[in-house]
């Protein structure tokens, strides 16, 4: 079995793991670390019966998702310290500890993605450098890239902590095809007791829809639609549709549904899912070796261009590419 | 007038040794190393209380010396940027 | 990968993959006296950039679980440092299990003498020579301790020898079993020893850490007992995983600087340094 779908088969059935051999350990951790569902996977399976090695590896893997989402979790508090009054709402990995969802539990988060108004941004900038954020890079051109086409303020680093923030005003860039309603989101977020937000179950399935199809390459794609899995189990799937059409976002939403099925569904489809269109989209989600490596290149490629391709009308794309370029930067 | 309140002694794990005092603050990971009158700022905040407030608290029950509202003032910015103090 | 093999070094285990079989065969001979892991902690792999680069001008890049961007490439005739790195890497940025101290450390009678300092305090020679009079090696890079236990764990990877070091060694420990000489290596000249028998016999066994020694080589000899409160500051400065390891680290560290003594010595030559350390455990 290619590793990548042995790592999905043990995240939807962690009984399966049961039968694993050594070969099968190792290539499943391996895949899962590529994947950053180590701590995911970790959790769905401990306490199963399993080898003293793998034991020691799930063990630990735990330990680090659980320092991980304690850091995660001071970055969201100590950003509402900074922003005061500005109303902000958690995003991604953040929102799923924060909430303390299913789809958090052991998941790896990275920078801290927050959504604020957009005409309230700037004064959110502000606050955040006053409170110890500062830029990451002081690249010009990098810096009008962001601010004119991307979706979010350039990132920011906090000089003690050591992390990245996102101030995002919308969750796609203003160049992509699709315009969410950024809007819609902030006033249906839900409160938290301890003064923080995140979106409303239907709007953080249509960010992960949104971010796994026209945002990204398809990187961390398993991790995302392991999220939608657990957000669809947890929460269902009502006015999900509507939700989607509002934010332009109805075909990706019923796309990722079908991939969610096709890989962690009751009834996998491997090899036969749905149309073409599923299946490369399964084969580029799939492309790992029993070491975590990438493979199928050529695959990858054709996402990377496509990805950039959506995010910006084409003769911006030569621009941007160019400008990279001549930096002597390569791709991803 | 603002005021300050410690992260709750729970989350904190304090252990003194030969001149400073480590702290291990669960809610983030981070540890401190700090020095007198940390520990004792931090218990005097246990409740919210404007600065002034805070220096005549230290004051009668520490007998400090150099009663200095804006020394104080400064240690307060400084353990509010690293979040064993918010300002409220 | 076409070239593969496994290793355990104290209680972690590797999976090393190779492009190409040179690396894998200078492993499996230099530690030809190691156990193999069922299932390995962590996976390093050598791989070239582009398929040519495995004939011409090959230049090995590291990978694994855990890696840094923009690692530069090594040569081929320096594929074995590479693994090395690989493998150091991994424990660097992916050990979870016990508290790393970047340390070299010997134990004698189950006391553990750990020696942590810069680069060119002479951490890794002060450990060779110390083996070769009868200590217990325990490492040269990283020293485990355990937070659930407050225990040592050797981590007995292949001694790395730098430039002056590597003829002192070579006198001192005639049969013993080195590596190629690696000339030119980002660090200069490099030689890898094999740790000695008892070494490896007895590298599972954790010993009680009893002693604290912050070495500087190529001073007026100088004692100087370091109080807890700087050790631990220097440790969590010696440790690259303390703030991963949140509380557990926490409790690991204070625990050590309060169990044991610490003290920073200076040293002008190694056989003095020997003497004190000596005198000291």
């Amino acid at each position: 079995m290619n590793p990548a779908w042995l790592l999905a088969r043990t995240l939807r059935d962690p009984a399966s793991a049961g039968k694993l051999g050594p070969g099968e350990w190792t290539a499943l951790f391996a895949v899962a670390r590529a994947e950053q569902m180590i701590g995911t996977l970790a959790m769905r399976i401990q306490g199963l019966p399993m080898p003293e090695d793998a034991r020691r590896v799930v063990r630990d893997a735990i330990a680090s998702a659980e320092q991980g989402r304690t850091a995660a979790l001071w970055e969201a508090e100590m950003a509402r310290r900074a922003l005061g009054d500005i109303p902000f709402v958690l995003l991604k990995g953040t929102a799923f500890a924060a909430a303390g969802l299913e789809a958090g539990r052991g998941r790896s988060i990275g920078d801290l993605d927050i959504l604020v108004a957009r005409d309230l941004i700037e004064e959110a900038e502000t606050r955040l450098l006053a409170a110890g954020w500062e830029w990451v890079k002081p690249d010009p051109y990098d810096d009008q890239y962001y601010r004119r086409w991307m979706h979010e303020l350039p990132p920011l680093i906090h000089r003690e902590r050591d992390r990245m923030i996102d101030v995002h005003h919308t969750i796609l860039p203003l160049t992509a095809r699709i315009t969410p309603d950024p809007r819609a989101i902030l006033d249906a977020a839900w409160p938290l007791a301890n003064g923080l937000r995140h979106p409303s179950p239907n709007d953080m399935l249509c960010h992960a829809a949104a971010h796994l199809f026209a945002d990204g390459d398809l990187a961390g794609g398993m991790r995302n639609l392991w999220d939608v899995r657990c957000l669809v189990e947890q929460f269902g799937t009502e006015g999900l549709e509507a939700r989607a059409e509002h934010h332009g976002l109805a075909g990706e939403m019923t796309r990722a549904i079908r991939l969610v099925q096709a890989l962690y569904g009751p009834e996998p489809l491997a090899g036969s899912a749905g149309g073409w269109g599923d299946r490369l989209y399964l084969r580029r989600l799939t492309a790992r070796d029993g070491w975590g490596r990438p493979t199928r290149k050529l695959t990858r490629l054709a996402f990377y261009i496509r990805s950039h391709w959506l995010r910006m009308p084409p003769a911006m794309l030569v621009r941007h590419l160019w400008t990279k370029w001549r930096k002597a930067h390569s791709p991803g | 007038m603002a005021r300050y309140r410690a992260a709750s002694l729970a989350t904190l794990r304090i252990v003194p040794t030969d001149a400073l005092t480590l702290i291990y603050h669960r809610a983030s990971g981070i540890t401190h190393i700090v020095d007198a009158p940390v520990p004792e700022i931090l218990e005097a905040l246990a409740e919210p209380l404007s600065a002034d407030a805070l220096l005549a608290k230290l004051a009668a029950q520490y007998d400090l010396l150099d009663a200095d509202a804006l020394a104080l003032a400064v240690r307060l910015d400084e353990l509010a940027a690293a979040g064993l103090v918010e300002r409220l | 990968m076409k070239h593969v093999t496994s290793l355990r070094i104290g209680p972690v285990g590797f999976r090393i993959g190779s492009a190409w079989r040179a690396p894998i065969d200078a492993l499996d001979d230099l530690y030809r006296d190691y156990p193999r892991p069922v299932i390995p902690d962590f996976n390093v792999h050598l791989f070239a950039a582009r398929p040519w680069r495995r004939y011409l001008r090959p230049s090995v890049h590291i990978g694994g679980d855990f890696v840094i961007p923009d690692a530069a490439p090594l040569p081929l005739a320096q594929a074995l440092l590479a693994a090395e790195m690989g493998m150091n890497l991994q424990m660097a940025l992916g050990q979870r299990g016990y508290l790393l101290l970047h340390a070299s450390g010997v134990e004698r009678d189950g006391r553990a003498v750990l020696m942590t300092g810069i680069s060119g305090a002479g951490k890794s020679t002060l450990a060779a020579l110390l083996m070769a009079r009868g200590w217990r090696f325990m490492g040269d890079e990283f020293i485990l301790i355990d937070p659930a236990t407050g225990m040592a764990h050797a981590f007995p990877r292949l001694i790395s020898l730098k430039n002056e070091a590597i003829p002192v060694v070579e006198a001192l420990l005639p049969h013993a079993r080195f590596g190629p000489r690696l000339t030119g290596t980002p660090k200069g000249t490099l030689r890898h020893v094999v740790p000695d028998a008892p070494a490896i016999a007895a590298m599972a066994e954790p010993a009680a850490p009893a002693l604290i020694l912050f070495p500087r080589f190529g001073f007026d000899p100088a004692e100087r007992p370091v109080p807890p409160s700087e050790a631990f500051v220097r440790l969590t400065q010696a440790s690259t995983n303390y703030v991963t390891l949140a509380e557990r680290g926490f409790e690991a560290l204070t625990d050590l600087v309060a169990r044991a003594p610490a003290i920073a010595i200076d040293y002008p030559d190694t056989a003095t340094g020997i003497e004190m350390v000596e005198r000291l455990a």
